[in-house]
């Protein structure tokens, strides 16, 4: 797995290459929790080149939409959600705590 | 009937995944179906890793996994402390953001994803976990 982190105007972008399991997705929190700790609240979470997610990646992705959420200061969205992330995503009742974009661009655009 | 064994540790997930999807795809399922055999996998796996083992790596997960007619039939075994997954309660998927649990999850993801998933502590001290998906 690979994190790369890029800063707009009114949000930061999370690309996250690869796959994340139970080994990897603690990296994934510590990037998203330490974009917290910098005061980014506006998160768009590119998953263009994601190849794989457990339910760990979830876990991940629900604690910083609880933290970024809070005091409306913000939110995590999601951009390019592979055809089967999106389903296992799906399936554990999570589309609907998340927007989602098709292009990452068009999520950034959304802040 | 391929068997395999690896230590309790998350950095084998790769390799379980690998293993299952071998026999998934050879045995001709379609790339959705490899996909979430892998996946009811690696959360089962993960379960093991995290909770029987208490991520104690000395613990060993056994793995096999075969091909009979039109189904799959994965069984993994361990030697941790007990787990029954058909006593935990599924997890409330309406639940709004602050009262979402994610407890349960990896558990409701395997009895989706798969046609059956049994649970037996046997006499000898060892969990088996079997789990079974059928082409459609």
């Amino acid at each position: 797995m690979e994190i790369t982190v890029q800063e707009f105007k009114h949000c930061d972008m999370i690309t996250v290459k690869g796959r994340v399991d139970s080994a990897t997705a603690p990296q994934l929190a510590q990037a998203l929790e330490s974009a917290n700790d910098g005061g980014k609240y506006k998160l768009v979470v590119n998953m263009s080149d994601l190849e794989y997610m457990s339910s760990a990646g979830f876990r991940a992705l629900l604690a910083a939409q609880r933290n970024s959420k809070r005091y409306n200061r913000g939110e995590v969205v999601l951009a390019s959600v592979p055809e089967r992330i999106r389903e296992a995503l799906e399936l554990a009742g999570f589309t609907e705590l998340f927007k989602t974009f098709d292009d990452p661009l068009l999520a950034v655009g959304h802040f | 009937m391929k068997n395999v064994q690896f230590a309790a540790k998350f950095e084998y997930l790769d390799d379980i995944r690998e293993f299952v999807g071998d026999i998934a795809r050879a045995g001709g399922f379609s790339d959705k179906d490899v996909y979430n055999i892998q996946l009811a996998t690696d959360e089962a796996a993960s379960n093991i890793i995290e909770h029987a083992y208490k991520n104690d790596p000395s613990g060993i997960l056994k793995l096999s996994g075969e091909m009979q007619g039109d189904a799959i039939t994965i069984t993994l075994t361990d030697y941790g402390e007990s787990f029954d997954p058909s006593v935990v309660p599924m997890p409330d998927l309406k639940a709004d953001l602050s009262s979402r649990k994610i407890g349960g999850l990896g558990i409701f993801l395997m009895r989706k994803l798969m046609d059956e998933v049994h649970y037996e502590s046997k006499p000898d001290k060892s969990n088996v976990l079997t789990m079974v998906k059928r082409k459609r």
